[in-house]
């Protein structure tokens, strides 16, 4: 069911986009920094938003396609709530972060395929170096960095938010 | 004076006549250099690094992106130069579907060519990318993927030809690939089915589609009379595949060859043209008298017909109201056949013979289908003519010449010059000066609006009215003219468009070529082949007189309307686009959408959607309705367009969407 929350915000997205394309002046050639607003607001590019973007700019959709697939800041795809980002860069790698990923895997029955679980509330990605290699290995959750993580410090976050999410309650009305 | 500038190819002096790039002046002296990736139409790409040279003193570059300069030393081939088109050829065919034999390109194909040209024996690179699938969403064209080599030619012919874009590069590095929007099926996306891309297309990544083995199949069917129409563009190039020179009209060897395919009767798509002209001039005219719905748009190009329905909806009335040569004759065809022969209309085949993907697609418009039994049944390309005859065995260059079947194969030259850019328009003028002014028009050629230029205009005295005409060809022109035409900005009484570069002759299911000069031999073929005819005006035509005698009763009438000419609808660009703004979670749920399409959007739709919303929430009635931000109701002259509960209103205000929203909630 469709929370109160849920519904304000499409709608409040949704003029968000066209306020992003004004402060843009519909500018095409400001078509990055206007996906990237665009993503901020919906938290990934919706193909029917990319769509409205590329016909408010008078750009085929298929070349917008085409930035937004060239970037791997972009992403197509709706993420989970929770976006765990785990480094795999040189150190953390060496400091084991590998286990660090099949730990998160196996705990919310993901895989390389699949990214994100089926109740949209985790993300799993890898990235290759977040610069804190003196924290290694580094796990970022949304923008929330923890460093020196271990498979038992990685469980617990994981059943941290899990409980969290449990106990919130959507408000109605 | 200017003292005329030059450069050195191989030690050769030559001279720099104005040429852009080392490329074309090496071609011009002479020196084949290898491309993929450059076309003359196009812009300059730079990607395949084929073409390059060895520059005295400034090393090794590609001549495609270099501008010739004073005393400039070339050397076209070195063992380092030869080494390096190797090794790119190499790579290139390492990712490439290896099926040559089977490939409907194969011994036209411009990447086997090359690599056979350069003695490139065996790949030693290991195939890394996964196979993708064929897309074969469109009754026109087939995309291979796996046989693409990322030269971008058909994405620059899509942007800069047709100003569309329906296809462009995606993704990254080695996962790079050419997609339609979002990875759609090009079917869903805003594709003309012009086949552009295809006709640039150096591979097989991009094909126009086959229907040769439901043609078979209809041959082979005893029950079925199976009718050729050949349009006039055909007949002056597909000599080329069996080594007549382009232009050459080999219209009596087809005329054999489709007699031998087993082919009933041989008509002419040139007599159907004539008919149109009939049909467009008295529409023409009509307008003119009462000054209504000027310009006229030509509507004989199929591809430029989805684009104006897809990017200017505004100008559809505009647009002719008469189905092109093709749908005429099919309609008139099947109607006279039927009952002549004495045979149900679903048992006569039309085959149509055309230069063209786009009219794939226009067959198969569902306009054109009544009772399930289309009026055109199948198109062959002229290319896929070919492949038919090849596989009748037929020697082409032996045949004796036959002439076509009467009625339908009798035309005017006015009928055939349709396949050139201006000669729509200059069959018109030859209907138009005879009838305006009740003299006979003794010199029947316009040269005026011939041509090569990609946006024409002429004015034409007829009997002391002016008639100004523009000739457009490329769809991306024909955008800048009904820009014009939209805000106001010329005064053009008749528009001729046609999607490809120089008209029907330079279509995509042509014989495949690289060469310009083809197209301008082919061109200069169909104004011969017009003055060889005895008639070159289209009320000439006593067949097309005869017809409007017993069947049709005269031009415009009731009956012509039925049976030649069409009405169009506003299309959407690419399909499955809607914004989700409310969800409701009861059971029954009161649909709302709220176009946000250019038009509407213009005419204020965002800020209607904004204060729907308000009213919504404020009566809360969120959990009731399904509220979505959409693209077109296909009447953007009305805007802005809402639709509730099915119902579409147009001119939307705030009053008219809440009274209606109370309404249907009540029910």
């Amino acid at each position: 069911m469709m929370t109160d929350t849920q519904t304000m915000s499409r709608s409040r997205q949704f003029s968000k986009v066209c306020e992003i394309l004004e402060r843009y002046s519909y500018d095409s050639t400001k078509l990055i920094p206007i996906l990237q607003a665009v993503q901020e607001e919906y938290r990934y590019l919706p193909e029917e938003v990319l769509t409205f973007v590329a016909t408010s700019l008078n750009l085929s959709p298929a070349r917008v396609y085409g930035v937004a697939t060239f970037y791997s800041h972009f992403a197509l795809q709706a993420k989970g709530k929770y976006l765990i980002r785990v480094c795999d860069g040189t150190a953390c790698h060496v400091k084991g972060s590998v286990s660090l990923i099949e730990v998160i895997q196996e705990k919310l029955g993901l895989d390389e395929k699949k990214r994100t679980t089926p109740d949209m509330l985790f993300t799993l990605e890898t990235v290759s170096c977040l610069g804190a290699c003196g924290l290694a290995p580094v796990v970022v959750i949304n923008d929330e960095i923890h460093g020196q993580m271990t498979k038992e410090k990685t469980n617990a976050l994981i059943d941290e938010i899990i409980s969290m999410e449990k106990s919130y309650v959507p408000r109605n009305n | 004076m200017d003292e005329k500038k030059s450069l050195y190819i191989n030690g050769k002096k030559v001279l720099i006549e104005g040429e852009k790039n080392l490329l074309e002046i090496i071609r011009k002296a002479g020196v084949d250099l290898p491309t993929f990736c450059y076309h003359s139409e196009l812009s300059i790409y730079g990607a395949c690094r084929l073409c390059l040279v060895d520059v005295e003193g400034r090393g090794i570059m590609a001549a495609c992106s270099t501008e010739p300069q004073e005393g400039m030393k070339i050397k076209t081939t070195t063992d380092e130069i030869r080494q390096i088109r190797k090794i790119s050829l190499e790579l290139l065919l390492a990712n490439h579907a290896h099926n040559c034999p089977t490939c409907s390109k194969s011994s036209f194909c411009k990447l086997q060519e090359v690599a056979r040209k350069h003695g490139v024996e065996e790949v030693r690179f290991k195939k890394i990318q996964k196979s993708s699938a064929l897309d074969y969403s469109t009754y026109s064209l087939v995309r291979d993927p796996n046989k693409c080599i990322l030269c971008g030619d058909c994405v620059r012919a899509c942007n800069e030809i047709q100003g569309i874009g329906a296809i462009d590069f995606a993704f990254r590095g080695s996962d790079a690939t050419v997609l339609p929007a979002f990875g759609k099926d090009l079917s869903m996306v805003e594709c003309v089915d012009c086949g552009q891309c295809a006709r640039v297309c150096p591979t097989a990544a991009i094909t126009p589609k086959s229907e040769i083995s439901e043609v078979w199949k209809a041959i082979s069917d005893p029950t079925k009379t199976v009718i050729a129409q050949v349009a006039p563009a055909v007949r002056v190039a597909l000599g080329e595949v069996y080594g007549y020179a382009s232009g050459e009209d080999t219209t009596g060897q087809i005329v054999s060859a489709l007699r031998i395919i087993g082919f009933d009767k041989v008509f002419d798509t040139a007599y159907s043209a004539d008919l149109t002209i009939v049909e467009e001039a008295t529409e023409f005219l009509e307008r003119k008298t009462k000054g209504e719905k000027l310009p006229i748009f030509t509507s004989c190009c199929p591809a430029w017909v989805k684009f104006a329905e897809q990017y200017y909806p505004d100008l559809l009335p505009n647009l002719s109201s008469c189905r092109s040569p093709q749908q005429m004759f099919g309609s008139v065809a099947k109607e006279i056949l039927s009952k002549e022969i004495k045979k149900d209309k679903k048992d006569i085949v039309i085959v149509s013979i055309m230069p063209c993907t786009a009219k794939k697609f226009e067959a198969k418009r569902e306009e054109f289908i009544k009772e399930g039994i289309a009026e055109v049944d199948h198109v062959l390309t002229t290319q896929e003519l070919a492949r038919m005859i090849d596989q009748a065995g037929i020697v082409f260059k032996q045949l004796e010449t036959e002439s076509l079947d009467m009625p339908l194969g009798f035309k005017t030259g006015a009928g055939l010059i349709f396949g050139n850019s201006g000669g729509v328009t200059e069959a018109a003028l030859r209907y138009l000066y005879e009838k305006v002014s009740g003299e006979k028009l003794e010199q029947f050629e316009f040269q005026e609006v011939r041509g090569n230029e990609s946006i024409r205009e002429a004015t034409i005295n007829i009997a002391g009215n002016d008639v100004k005409v523009a000739i457009v060809h490329g769809l991306a022109n024909a955008r800048k003219v009904a820009d014009k035409v939209k805000k106001g900005l010329c005064d053009y009484d008749f528009i001729e468009v046609m999607s490809c570069p120089n008209g029907c002759i330079g279509g995509a299911g042509q014989p495949v070529t690289f060469d310009v000069k083809t197209k301008k031999d082919r061109t200069r073929g169909l104004y011969e082949a017009d003055k060889k005819l005895q008639l070159h005006k289209s009320q000439e035509n006593h067949f097309v007189t005869d017809l409007y005698r017993s069947t049709l009763e005269e031009p415009g009438s009731h009956l012509a309307h039925e049976m030649l000419h069409t009405n169009y609808s506003a299309r959407r660009r690419v399909s499955d686009t809607e914004i989700q703004i409310l969800n409701g979670s009861a059971k029954e749920k009161l649909e709302i959408s709220v176009c946000v399409g250019t038009s509407c959007y213009l005419r204020g739709s965002q800020d209607l959607l904004y204060k729907m919303i308000d009213h919504i929430e404020s009566n809360n009635l969120q959990d009731r309705v399904d509220v979505k931000a959409t693209f077109c109701f296909e009447q953007c002259d009305r805007g802005p367009s809402v639709s509730i509960g099915g119902k579409v209103i147009e001119g939307c205000t705030l009053k008219k969407a809440c009274d209606e929203m109370q309404n249907a909630l009540k029910k």
